[in-house]
């Protein structure tokens, strides 16, 4: 529809990226532009150089947060279903976890911030990967102090913890909860369930009785639709 | 001489003003608030988590119960987020429905938030008055989606379907006259655009009388001027977005700023405020009714005079109509792919963000090439706003809690997802 908008955007965050590359490359950041969106990869160590200069810098001027949430990647990539096995077998409904098959490397955890500009009119994507086995990363409550509360989430569900915050609590689970829910080797149905004990007058927790089911199994196709950008916007009539 | 000390106030969950489910844990000296520490998740159902076990489609329903009274606003920015990863093209009139009904959406919102807030300090009267203009906005929705609340309208690549020619009308019953009855339905006659044509009509009037109860009346002031100023650099630094930045004199809205959807050819202002308390967005949330009723009004005018389809025709997407499905051997192949696997959208990441009510409320999702969102997060406006609870209340006194919950136009929908 809006050809001449659309690309005017695209060429704003073009240069966006083109700057930050000059920018921010010597310090070990790499640019992507994707999607019409930009996205900075940080080495953990720099983050908060990082982070100081894209808010104060008169070329960028993110004053505000917008949104930081952690990641696990540990599942990335992996489906539930290969047609070819699954075909004469059949599926199991029950499909346990990944525990097993879980990759040790130090790229499971990472902690993505959205930017805004509202002097520029600008978003950007930081990513900042965490170690996997003890994943520590610098607050950012020193430059926005919007970090407080998603910082405060990440460290609930998943387990990141950030060095410097000041009241790192849980916030959305249960007092008392133990383990970091939204990590991928967490099961959807949880590990404990609670209820009203008449005899003891009091509220008890049980393990979880419910059985994991997946309705809709994970599946990745390797469609030719997506091989590359230009054939997603094929005729629909021959999709 | 007595010994003085400070003492801890517990606020909520059940607090009629805690507007849901908020725990405050206050410290207090005397009556002024020394530190306030918001207690969350007491609604917390891990919606990001189930979305990422369901395929696309399945977590459009999931989007209305996150601030579940502005329900459309939030399945705008969902399947945005879907669409940019999936590059799908929406139809124009489609775009126009969706700019139509977040408006309705929004009016939805304000009344509540005004009934609610203005009830949290003292004045009962609003609450009737607003929830009598939410009725007609209800049945809005419920003409178009069958429910009145959870509507999943939305859909990826459009709307479910196109606007009913007809409106539903009430029956006659035995607790109300039939003359009364046939007074309501005089307004229903026609479709469902011309009932919305009606309400923009009467709708001016009705923010006229919201604000002769309110705008000049002195205790409304006493309670709402001065309180909880939040200066821009702070807005800013706190995250905030929507009628709380605009109330702090920031001039930064989405649908101006980054448009999406129809707006970019709508006329409409921004109102702001430039003392930041709450007085001030109370005023700019009035405003931005009566420009919300203006954006209906040219959504309504265009509609009537441009039919076509509501949704995208790529059958990979959206499903294909019962008639193909029932007669013809590709409509139903698509049609069974679509409801058992769903679609794979290409790998990638997109963060797609919409004016919502209460400010930006944003959806960032990762995928892997699966038909099911690798990990989605939600960019809940409300979150950031509470998270400055405590600067905000820092030195008011106990009843001004009250206000400035009303005044961030908390849901706890949204806050604890």
């Amino acid at each position: 529809m809006n050809e001449s908008v659309n690309s005017g955007s695209a060429r704003r965050y073009q240069s966006l990226a083109d700057n930050l590359t000059r920018t921010f490359s010597k310090q070990g950041c790499t640019v992507k532009y994707a999607l019409g969106e930009v996205s900075v990869e940080i080495p953990a160590d720099q983050l908060i150089d990082v982070a100081t200069r894209l808010r104060d810098d008169a070329d960028f001027r993110f004053e505000e947060l917008i949104d930081l949430c952690g990641v696990d990647y540990s599942d990335y990539g992996r489906s539930e279903w290969t047609t070819g096995e699954a075909s004469f077998t059949g599926f199991g409904r029950g499909v346990e976890g990944s525990e097993d098959s879980a990759p040790e490397n130090d790229r499971r955890y990472a902690v993505v911030y959205h930017l805004l500009s509202v002097s520029l009119n600008l978003r950007l994507r930081l990513r900042v990967f965490a170690d996997s086995a003890q994943p520590i990363i610098n607050s950012v409550t020193s430059v926005w102090r919007s970090a407080d509360w998603y910082e405060r989430e990440a460290f609930d569900l998943f387990g990141i913890l950030f060095y410097g915050h000041q009241d790192l609590r849980r916030i959305l689970t249960d007092y008392g909860f133990v383990g970091h829910p939204f990590r991928k080797d967490f099961p959807l149905e949880g590990h404990v369930e609670m209820r009203y004990d008449n005899e003891k007058g009091r509220v008890v927790y049980e393990p979880v009785s419910i059985v994991p089911r997946t309705l809709v199994p994970k599946v990745i196709r390797t469609d030719n639709r997506y091989l590359d950008e230009v054939n997603q916007q094929q005729d629909p009539a021959d999709a | 001489m007595p010994e003085i000390r400070n003492y801890t106030l517990n606020f909520g969950p059940q607090h009629p003003a805690a507007h849901g489910v908020l725990r405050l844990v206050l410290e207090m000296d005397g009556e002024v608030i020394e530190r306030a520490d918001p207690h969350i998740g007491l609604l917390h159902r891990a919606t990001e988590k189930l979305a990422e076990s369901k395929p696309y489609n399945h977590s459009i329903p999931y989007m209305d119960r996150f601030d579940y009274v502005s329900m459309m606003c939030n399945e705008h920015g969902y399947v945005m987020a879907v669409e940019k990863l999936l590059g799908v093209e929406v139809p124009e009139r489609a775009l126009y429905i969706r700019t139509m009904y977040d408006e309705i959406t929004r009016l939805l919102n304000h009344l509540m938030w005004l009934g609610t807030h203005a009830l949290d300090v003292g004045a009962m009267t609003m609450f009737l008055y607003t929830f009598r203009e939410r009725e007609d906005l209800l049945d809005c929705y419920e003409a178009v989606s069958g429910a009145r609340m959870h509507a999943a309208y939305y859909r990826v690549g459009g709307v479910y379907r196109d606007l009913p020619d007809d409106m539903p009308k009430y029956e006659n019953n035995k607790f109300r006259s039939d003359a009364e009855i046939a007074k309501k339905n005089e307004v229903r006659q026609g479709s469902l655009l011309d009932f919305i044509e009606d309400f923009t009509n009467r709708f001016p009037g009705l923010v006229d009388e919201y604000e002769t109860l309110l705008t000049d009346n002195r205790i409304w002031k006493q309670r709402t001027v001065g309180i909880g100023v939040v200066s821009p650099e702070r807005a800013l630094q706190l995250g905030f977005s929507g009628a709380m930045l605009r109330g702090s004199g920031i001039a930064w809205d989405l649908r101006k700023k980054q448009p999406y959807a129809a707006y970019r050819k709508m006329d409409f202002d921004i109102p702001i405020g430039h003392n930041g308390d709450c007085y001030d967005r109370y005023l700019v949330r009035i405003e931005e009714m009566r420009q919300s009723n203006r954006i209906i009004r040219q959504c309504v005018d265009w509609l009537k005079r441009h039919p076509g389809p509501v949704i995208v025709s790529d059958h990979k997407v959206a499903p294909p109509n019962r008639v193909d499905m029932k007669e013809g051997m590709e409509g139903l192949i698509h049609h069974f792919k679509l409801f058992t696997e769903g679609y794979c959208t290409p790998p990638g990441e997109v963060y797609a963000a919409v004016e919502a009510p209460k400010g930006e409320f944003g959806c960032y999702i990762i995928s892997d090439g699966a038909n099911k969102p690798y990990r989605m997060k939600i960019r809940a406006p409300g979150f950031a706003h509470l998270s400055a609870m405590d600067e905000m209340v820092k030195g008011h006194m106990l009843a001004d809690v009250v206000a400035v919950i009303g005044t961030m136009d908390i849901v706890f929908g949204e806050v604890d997802r």
